[in-house]
């Protein structure tokens, strides 16, 4: 067996053997009992060699309608956003993807850095004291969120928002059977949640309470009227946030949140097909020992050098074992390194011309779209997505578009009801006028 | 390594830098203040850094010359699994139709990547002799507990609902008894013996009607294979509880046995390990979970089904445990680690493990004078060697690890399992030449020397990298956790 990632050669193979005083490798396998030797081979498919693998896949991934050759106006959590060039290029710095956590700090000053600096940019877009080193992504970091806040306050009671992401929603579910915690939806209205609702919900027996801003209809919830009403009721503000959106809109950590959430994904991570993303986590200075998660902390060397550790791992899985309040341990070092890239490379200034280019992109076509008869619904204050009643059903919408090269918003009917026929539409900075002009063009042709 | 100190990129900034190239503006302006209320609108900018590109380069350049890979060096970081992340993987995820596709697309345009997930869903079910796969999980303790959750809701849904409690070697990775505590589980330990497994008659104790689940890593965390696993699975069936096997250290047995054929009614992989996911500084990971039939129905939504010829998401899964995830998994990852399968084939695969299992022992001989080995037989992917004997010289395993970086090499998992005083976790990998392994069995016995001879250079070090040993107490005292100018 020949193989370009095997170097032991039958030489090396037959020395190595004579050390460990064994005729065979068969008899490495000797404490393997015998009815559950695993006898031949897989039957899996056989190898291929590197170019016939890499037609074989390339040709597998062109089956794919792709958003470099579709304009795509899908978002609902995931977004086509400029990701700067130079992402990729740091990315591909195998010191970084070819390295594993930062256990020896002496020789991962450079991950361990860079998460410092992550866990900043993070702070600095949410309006918050302290972030995290990752999540998997915004929906189970939203999860953690609210098993901290059940934790923290020794409640067993959540409210959520119906206007938060469908999906996270249902990841927050799972993770509250496990820790048998109750979660108590709070309904919308007019695209935004409902205020009077969370009023009569919010009693003094609610660990936390999770909004989404923008919500997953785009619309921005008015934080600040809720925040009185939670803090009213000792109950814990938990706030899932697009941190692009945050470059032009006041962050959460100004509107008096305790937990921010979300998906760094609009920062220079590639859709995916829905992962790998990142999640990220922000919490204010009182929480900071309830974090799950790696926390990177800075310090000093024995020569009085600033240098940067794992830190605060008392509250972590391996040294709490049974007692730890979260399970995590790899996280999305990668995608938070991209996430930090593309933060730099945008810097202060272009990610608020990129978050205020979205919420004009997103207008324009509002009103494109409404020129063509076609009824936006849930009017408001909105950033970069919005929602439309479509002329026909979405089956039929969706096909009409995909055939004129565009790839169509979000089937809300599969999540509301009561939204059959509406479609959740994203406008990020990268779709051009005219592309924005040919959906309007398509929708209205439907109408008449 | 660059010796030169870091700045952190803000101390690099400058006001009228800029380092993007946004997409032209189209389109009519209006002013946020016609849309928004005016305390909705950002007032204080978020003082990210203002830098040109070539700042950027030069920056993450100077931080990865500041950053040991496996690309860099040997790493052998045990029950890791730092083996070679093949650059194949790293080009095919990058394609446009892998990379740059959005979840809700309609299926009917996303059938490549679906047909991708169902093949790598039927090439895992068969390497782990499990029944059906679930792509899910985000990582290995995303795994741990995505299983744990499904054995809940199957002695539920039995109306087994006493059946709280998890049984987990005192050898365990921390993750296990985490899990457990996340899913709603309660812990309880199961001693090792004196061979360095499972103490039977330990477990016999434990065991009852009570229990939910027994989790092994097979081979353990010593790196030492559980023969007496078919007792231990029968002990476990016979009492009502379900087997779940960690695949922590699936490395090492790669053809030579599956856990479905051992017994196992879970099992959950580590794409990242194994798979060679890479590792990325920490993640993204990807922890598949593979179910023998009787805890299909209870799988993560969605599945990812073949019917009539088309790839589809299976979401009516009444009696699942609901979503673990938004989304498919990290499909990334499962992109890159159904390549390297593809890469490897079945010879390729049953190749890896006995070239893993060879590397390991033989470096464990080779070791086995200068060092205690607690537990004396035949390794598989892993070894754990005990300090204990340079302890006594005045040199702890911290100050060896120390030393390693010294030769340019990243050191062994230390201080792991538990049940050893002064561990060093070895595992070298299928992927690294036998120069490589004489080359660091020569300094570690070069070490063991010192330790005897001169300890002050083991306790001093490491005397080459760009910091010397940092203040942790002080971090963790006084935390300084971000930038403030």
């Amino acid at each position: 067996m020949k193989h370009r990632y095997l170097p032991m050669t039958e030489q090396d193979k037959q020395q190595m053997l004579e050390v460990i005083g064994v005729p065979s490798v068969e008899n490495l396998f000797n404490d393997i009992p015998e009815s559950v030797r695993f006898q031949g081979e897989y039957d899996i498919k056989p190898a291929k060699s590197e170019p016939a693998l890499m037609k074989e896949l390339s040709k597998l991934a062109s089956k794919n309608a792709d958003l470099k050759n579709y304009a795509s106006f899908l978002g609902a959590g995931v977004y086509d956003h400029y990701s700067p060039v130079i992402v990729d290029h740091v990315l591909s710095r195998s010191e970084f993807y070819t390295a594993y956590t930062p256990y020896q700090p002496e020789i991962s000053q450079g991950e361990l850095q860079a998460i410092f600096e992550y866990q900043t940019m993070i702070c600095e877009m949410t309006g918050m004291d302290v972030a995290n080193s990752s999540m998997y992504d915004g929906g189970t970091a939203l999860a953690e969120a609210a098993m901290l806040a059940s934790g923290h306050t020794r409640r067993k009671k959540i409210l959520i928002s119906a206007a938060v992401h469908p999906e996270s929603r249902e990841v927050v579910k799972t993770y509250a059977k496990g820790q048998r915690v109750e979660v108590i939806e709070i309904p919308f209205k007019d695209g935004v949640t409902d205020l009077a609702a969370l009023k009569e919900l919010a009693k003094d027996d609610i660990a936390g309470v999770i909004v989404q801003y923008p919500n997953f209809f785009g619309r921005i919830e008015p934080l600040k009227e809720m925040e009185e009403i939670i803090h009213g009721v000792k109950s814990m503000f938990i706030v899932s946030s697009n941190p692009l959106a945050l470059g032009a809109l006041t962050p959460p950590g100004a509107l008096g949140a305790d937990i921010v959430t979300g998906d760094a994904q609009p920062f220079g991570i590639p859709a995916a097909f829905g992962g790998p993303h990142c999640g990220y986590f922000a919490v204010t200075n009182k929480l900071v020992r309830k974090v799950p998660g790696r926390l990177v902390g800075q310090t000093v060397d024995e020569n009085g050098k600033r240098g940067f550790v794992l830190t605060l791992q008392a509250r972590e899985q391996h040294i709490r074992r049974d007692k730890a309040t979260s399970n995590i341990c790899s996280n999305q070092a990668l995608n938070a390194l991209a996430a930090s890239v593309a933060m730099t490379a945008l810097g202060k200034k272009g990610v608020k011309e990129m978050a205020v280019n979205n919420i004009q992109k997103a207008y324009y076509a509002k009103k494109a779209i409404k020129e063509k008869g076609i009824e936006v619904v849930f009017e408001g204050p909105s950033f970069n997505e919005f929602v439309i009643k479509l002329p026909a059903s979405y089956q039929e919408i969706n096909q009409s578009l995909f055939e004129k090269e565009i790839i169509g918003g979000f089937d809300l009917g599969t999540v509301y009801p009561q939204l059959k026929d509406h479609m959740l539409v994203a406008v990020t900075e990268l779709r051009t006028k005219e592309e924005i002009d040919a959906l309007a063009q398509e929708l209205g042709d439907q109408h008449e | 390594m660059n010796n030169q100190d870091q700045s952190l990129i803000f101390e690099i900034s400058t006001s009228g830098r800029i380092g993007y190239s946004l997409p032209e503006m189209d389109v009519e302006e209006i002013s946020l203040e016609e849309i928004f209320p005016a305390e909705y609108i950002r007032q204080e900018e978020a003082e990210l850094p203002e830098v040109s590109e070539l700042d950027i380069m030069r920056h993450y350049t100077a931080l990865s010359k500041r950053n040991h890979g496996v690309d860099s060096g040997f790493y052998p970081l045990g029950s890791c699994t730092m083996k070679y992340n093949p650059k194949i993987n790293e080009n095919v995820a990058r394609f446009n139709g892998f990379a740059h596709i959005h979840p809700y697309q309609d299926p009917a345009t996303v059938q490549g990547a679906l047909e991708l997930l169902f093949d790598l869903q039927e090439h895992l079910t068969e390497i782990t002799g499990m029944d059906q796969v679930t792509l899910q999980p985000a990582a290995g303790a995303h795994g741990e507990w995505t299983g744990l959750m499904m054995i809940r809701a199957f002695h539920e849904a039995n109306g087994d609902t006493a059946r709280t409690k998890v049984i987990v070697p005192d050898s365990a990775h921390g993750t296990n008894p985490a899990s457990a505590t996340v899913a709603g589980l309660e812990t309880i330990t199961v001693k090792s013996d004196e061979n360095g497994l499972v103490d039977l008659e330990d477990l016999k104790r434990v065991v009852g009607s009570d229990t939910a689940a027994l989790m092994l890593t097979n081979p353990n965390t010593l790196g030492l294979f559980e023969e007496n696993i078919l007792e231990m699975a029968t002990l476990v069936h016979d009492a009502g509880g379900k087997l779940y096997y960690d695949g922590a250290n699936l490395n090492a047995v790669l053809s030579k046995a599956r856990p479905g054929d051992m017994g196992f009614d879970v099992v959950h992989l580590n794409l990242h390990k194994t798979f060679t996911g890479p590792h990325g500084g920490g993640g993204p990971g990807s922890g598949p979970v593979g179910v023998k039939s009787d805890l299909i129905p209870y799988l993560p939504k969605p599945l990812v089904v073949k019917r009539d010829e088309q790839f589809m998401l299976d979401y009516d899964r009444p009696q699942s445990i609901g979503r673990v995830k938004p989304y498919y998994g990290n499909f990334g990852i499962n992109v890159r680690a159904y390549t390297y399968i593809r890469s490897m084939g079945p010879d390729g695969l049953k190749a890896v493990t006995e070239n893993a299992v060879i590397n390991a022992n033989y470096m464990m001989r080779r070791l086995e004078p200068y060092f205690d080995l607690p537990y004396n037989r035949h390794c598989k992917h892993e070894f754990v060697l005990s300090g204990r004997r340079q302890k006594k010289l005045g040199v702890r395993t911290l100050d060896i690890a120390k030393r390693l970086l010294d030769f340019g090499y990243h050191p062994p998992t230390i201080y792991f399992p538990l049940n050893v005083e002064e561990g060093m976790m070895i595992e070298p990998t299928e992927t690294e030449s036998k120069e490589t392994l004489d080359a660091f069995i020569d300094a570690m016995i070069q070490i063991a020397k010192e330790a005897e001879e001169t300890p002050e250079i083991v306790q001093e070090a490491p005397h080459t990298t760009v910091i010397k040993r940092l203040d942790e107490t002080l971090a963790a005292r006084k935390p300084v956790l971000r930038y403030q100018a």
